[in-house]
């Protein structure tokens, strides 16, 4: 590369056409395009509902339990928040759309998911607001807390969200005011579900590429750094987190749609430690680990858990144990490691084939 | 969520309110005893916890598993082989540290750098792994603590006759919180712990053996995690959700304490188990709700806990 060339890549008013030649800036700008493989998910998707007419209501619960996951990962995978209180926005979405059905005040499906979005934020950003100033144990604690305060409220409010029982048979409108939710096939569902997903995702995922996306990657990996480029660190949290909660708190609105009741289970401390392991299992950090992660862990329940339960919580634990150990990352994390390691052996073999002719 | 160590008397207590002062200042008592009865319990199980998070901030959400293997050991040890009381709890902290040793140098010792996501998730896969086992080998059933005949009475105070377990448990709190203060105060062990506390990369480098100083006091508290649980289980009661059940308390009496200080931890329980036993009884209906606000104001103000020392 010659001293112009040099100089005019270094300079940051470079035109973009001069930035590409170098091939750092070339991966940087190809990282976040869309490739081949990421339609698989959605085909994969359209092609359950056909094959699969009967178990439609548990790709439904999937679907849900993929989004609630990203949401997570959003927060834990990319901004580094380790919570285990996430279930306090799925719960606070769920109540606000089975509240506002049950009482028929209002009951449009995507119009509710967009109240369920702002009820799970408010909550989100207030605690966040206050939880965000601590680290460790502490943010560990105070998470915990605000889902068991949430919980304990709604199991006082009886009279408003029907305590332990929750509200049930939910009458939701049917979507765009044509297609009915049946009680007893769950097309319409799953196909929502499907939709929901996909605009939730596609927003996720235009989120982490982006700038702010990346500073948060950045206060994960460093914080102290990002505080001394004069990144406005905690503002930068406080919004991940509630973001992270709107999309929490759709996905509790699409279960309580989905369902068409709503209880204290969506609140538990249960459901935010199932969703942890979902995530971990897919492996957090990553947009496609909510998926794998949903896919294996609640294929493994349908069809484990119903047979040997305790058996399946057995399993669970070592599952956890082993993962913290020997697997950080996930299944996609082994899998990228074993392509990697196969694409190196390759590579070596080429060029050793190549060096002995 | 814990239970009151004293036959409930909401009736009488609500009389107390607009009834005779005398019987207020004795239900004022009784309210205070059952409290820190339940609140000593709560400090035994936890101490263990918040020297051994002060010492290596390893995230142990496994502690309440100890408890409840060791109060399990207990309560076979008493019921199917007919050990006293005394021996029982003995062999409880012995067989509990015992396996908190061979988990701690096989398991958690690889754990000790990696970040707080792996530590929290490698408990809660230890949790479960406890209820599963408890649960096939023992079964789902709560298991019941008969308590020996000298503690199952009443006990005349003078100015109020209460159970005697309960004088028995505050008691033993006291003393058990007394011993590990002055271990801690004066002991050289006592002295290498709170300079590992304070600054462990100062302790390490002055040759303080800080891996095995960890490994001692992980068993000895969870050891006495193991005594809280078999000391508990007459009213906490005892079954394979009780690692999960009681988790929320346990870390609420570690973090309101703060990390590494073993006073902090007593008060910290005791202040606990007395607002609980008084919410359950005045609002039977989620006064729960309390707890958490409070923990959570309390930890707004001062993260470190209430005797914490100051992150630098």
């Amino acid at each position: 590369m010659n001293a112009a060339a040099a100089s005019e890549t270094n300079n940051v008013e470079a035109s973009p056409a001069a930035l590409l030649e170098n091939p750092a800036a070339r991966i940087l700008s190809r990282r976040h395009r869309l490739r081949w493989w990421e339609a698989l998910p959605w085909i994969l998707g359209i092609v359950f509902y056909f094959a699969f007419p009967d178990y439609l209501g548990f790709g439904a619960e999937l679907l849900v339990t993929i989004l609630f996951a990203l949401s997570l990962d959003l927060a834990l995978g990319y901004a580094g928040i380790i919570t285990l209180g996430h279930a306090a926005f799925f719960g606070a979405g769920a109540y606000t759309v089975g509240m506002l059905a049950y009482y028929s005040v209002w009951s449009e499906p995507i119009t509710s998911l967009a109240l369920a979005a702002v009820a799970a934020a408010v909550i989100g950003a207030l605690s966040g607001l206050v939880l965000l100033r601590t680290k460790g144990l502490t943010l560990l604690m105070l998470t915990l807390c605000t889902m068991a305060l949430l919980e304990q409220a709604a199991n006082m409010a009886h009279d408003y969200t029907g305590g332990f029982d929750g509200l049930p048979s939910l009458a939701i409108a049917p979507v765009f005011g044509v297609f009915e939710f049946n009680p007893l096939y769950a097309d319409t569902q799953y196909l929502y579900a499907l939709g929901v997903l996909l605009v939730c995702f596609g927003f996720v995922r235009t989120l982490v590429y982006s700038a702010f996306g990346q500073s948060l990657t950045g206060i994960r990996e460093n914080v102290l750094r990002m505080h001394a480029i004069g990144s406005p660190v905690r503002r930068r949290l406080v919004i991940c987190y509630t973001i992270s909660a709107a999309i929490a708190g759709v996905a509790g609105g699409l279960w309580a749609q989905t369902n068409a009741y709503v209880n204290l289970s969506t609140l538990g401390l249960d459901r935010a430690a199932t969703v942890l392991i979902v995530l971990i299992l897919g492996g957090y950090g990553r947009l496609y680990g909510a998926f794998v992660g949903a896919v294996v862990y609640l294929a493994l329940e349908h069809f484990l858990a119903q047979l040997y339960p305790t058996a399946w919580q057995l399993g669970l634990g070592l599952l956890l144990v082993v993962i913290a150990l020997f697997a950080r990352n996930g299944i996609l994390g082994l899998g990228e490691a074993l392509w990697r390691r196969c694409r190196d052996a390759l590579s070596r073999r080429k060029r050793a084939g190549s060096a002995a002719s | 969520m814990l239970g009151g160590a004293a036959p409930r008397e909401p009736g009488r207590a609500g009389q107390a309110l607009t009834g005779l002062p005398v019987n207020f200042a004795a239900d004022l008592a009784s309210i205070l005893l059952g409290g820190l009865a339940a609140g000593t319990v709560l400090f035994v199980v936890s101490v263990g916890l918040s020297v051994t998070m002060g010492l290596m901030g390893f995230i142990n959400l496994a502690h309440g598993a100890f408890a409840m293997f060791g109060g399990y050991i207990i309560v076979l040890a008493m019921n199917r082989a007919h050990f006293g009381f005394a021996a029982a709890l003995v062999i409880g902290f012995v067989g509990t540290a015992a396996l908190s040793i061979v988990l701690e140098q096989f398991l958690y010792r690889r754990l000790y750098r990696a970040g707080e996501l792996d530590q929290v998730l490698f408990t809660i896969g230890l949790i479960f792994i406890f209820i599963a086992a408890t649960t096939i080998a023992i079964g789902p059933e709560s298991q019941t603590l008969q308590l020996p005949q000298a503690l199952s009475g009443q006990l005349n105070l003078g100015f109020i006759t209460y159970r005697t377990y309960s004088i028995f448990l505050i008691a033993v709190g006291f003393a058990i919180a007394f011993g590990i203060w002055l271990t801690f105060e004066r002991t050289r062990i006592g002295a290498q712990i709170r300079a590992t506390v304070d600054n462990r990369r100062m302790a390490e480098s002055l040759g303080i053996d800080v891996d095995r100083l960890f490994t001692i006091t992980f068993a000895f508290g969870s050891g006495m995690a193991a005594i809280g649980g078999g000391l508990g289980a007459e009213f906490l009661g005892l079954d394979p959700q009780y690692a999960l059940k009681y988790l929320v308390y346990f870390l609420i009496a570690v973090s309101v304490g703060g990390l590494g200080s073993v006073l902090g931890v007593y008060y910290a329980a005791l202040l606990l188990g007395v607002l609980d036993f008084v919410l359950k009884l005045y609002l039977p209906k989620g006064g729960t709700i309390f707890i958490y606000v409070l923990a959570i104001l309390m930890l707004l103000v001062r993260p470190q806990g209430l005797f914490g020392r100051k992150e630098l």
